[in-house]
């Protein structure tokens, strides 16, 4: 049931691009059409979900203040936290390499579907700052760290096809000249935005 | 020679702007501004951070095998970013707490990413320093610009000192609470983009 709520809330509430403002890179520059829109969203949903558990057991049994105490008394009160950074995005970048060449062998029409979406995701910063968040808010298992990635990456996904929905359409409107292109995106993401916090005051 | 390394420089100032003309880094335009302090402070930290691994990328570009380019950056950059990190929850741990992660998200900043793939993997570390301190500025630059706005109308101050006279609000003034909420700052860098590229024709998309 709590993970019912957690996957729930980080679809709506804490939805990463609403709510965080994280991977608007990607973000604005791939939103141009809905297709492309929905497999960089799928993509990016995929990697959080592999990527969190493997950063939580890895923060839990390596990093955290006094993780390596399974090593024998010694290793009690290592601290090896500010290396969080580093390790994560290790896990990250080479998930991604990882996942690109799998995908290729095994599912080729997928793989030609993502296309250049997959390297991108490395950079994608939805992406750490997820595995940030898991880090700072102390989340219980591995399970419950997986369906944290499961709904923020959802979220993202909803909000860039969303958003390459809008785009599609305002291409037959008349937008001022200086407006035109990311202008009237940054715009609209913010109106979305904006929506979008009629969340925030849901409790569950 | 001068001239080509004082346009690496000035050119991210407008005219290829690494936020409003280049799209990149743009999460951090959005999450630190709400205050002009910490905009600043990112701003620096950013540049800093640029700056260096371009020279460092720029140093070892040769050596660098191809397939494994993005993990060399990706970890040069994390390096720096540590530092940086570190020395900021030293001696400003106030500001480090109000930047949280974004400190850390410097690493996935496009612009870093971008200037390391575009700019320092061709040039010689000198060209790629400056260029990385222009595209910082740069960087810093809207950062500012948004975070002196969304702090003057949203809470009237000025890195923390009130500027909006208390007269002004005996008169029925008030601080517009939106200006603090995030989508107000995408909102805020459109209007930047819209008199950016109303100024300069050759912007504007078709």
């Amino acid at each position: 049931m709590e993970n019912l709520n957690l996957f729930i809330r980080s679809i709506f509430i804490d939805n990463m691009i609403f709510a965080y403002f994280l991977g608007m890179c990607s973000f604005l520059a791939v939103s141009k059409n809905v297709k492309t829109a929905f497999g960089l969203g799928i993509a990016v949903t995929f990697m959080l979900v592999v990527t969190l558990p493997i950063n939580y057991l890895l923060n839990t049994y390596v990093l955290q203040p006094g993780a390596l105490s399974w090593l024998g008394e010694d290793y009690a009160s290592v601290d090896l936290s500010f290396l969080g950074l580093i390790m994560f995005i290790a896990v990250i970048a080479s998930m991604t390499q990882l996942v690109e060449m799998a995908v290729e062998k095994f599912s080729p029409s997928l793989y030609a579907s993502l296309g250049i979406f997959l390297p991108l995701i490395a950079v994608n910063c939805a992406i750490l700052g997820c595995s940030l968040f898991m880090q700072q808010r102390d989340l219980g298992s591995a399970v419950t760290s997986m369906v944290y990635g499961a709904g923020s990456g959802i979220g993202w996904l909803l909000a860039i096809v969303g958003i390459a929905a809008i785009r599609e359409k305002i291409q037959y409107s008349n937008v001022p000249a200086a407006l035109k292109g990311i202008g009237i995106t940054f715009i609209i993401t913010g109106l979305m935005g904006i929506a979008f916090m009629s969340f925030l005051g849901i409790k569950i | 020679m001068a001239t080509k390394i004082k346009e690496v420089f000035f050119n991210p100032f407008s005219k290829n702007n690494p936020v409003i003309v280049q799209v990149l880094g743009i999460c951090s335009v959005l999450a630190v501004t709400a205050k002009l302090e910490p905009a600043l402070v990112m701003g620096i930290s950013v540049t800093a951070v640029l700056a260096f691994s371009n020279v460092i990328i720029s140093l070892i570009r040769n050596t660098i095998p191809t397939n494994i380019r993005i993990i060399v950056q990706l970890v040069v950059v994390a390096a720096l970013v540590i530092i940086v990190d570190q020395v900021l929850k030293a001696y400003n741990y106030q500001v480090s707490k109000q930047l949280s992660v974004f400190i850390s998200l410097i690493i996935t900043n496009c612009i870093l990413m971008g200037r390391l793939e575009a700019f320092a993997l061709g040039n010689k570390p000198w060209p790629s320093f400056v260029d990385g301190v222009g595209n910082g500025i740069g960087y810093a630059i809207i950062l500012v610009i948004v975070g002196f706005f969304r702090e003057l109308l949203g809470s009237g101050t000025l890195f923390g000192v009130q500027v909006v006279p208390q007269a002004l609000y005996d008169l029925g003034y008030m601080d517009n609470g939106l200006m603090i909420l995030p989508p107000m700052a995408l909102i805020t860098v459109a209007c930047i983009i819209w008199v950016q590229r109303s100024h300069d024709k050759d912007l504007q998309e078709k």
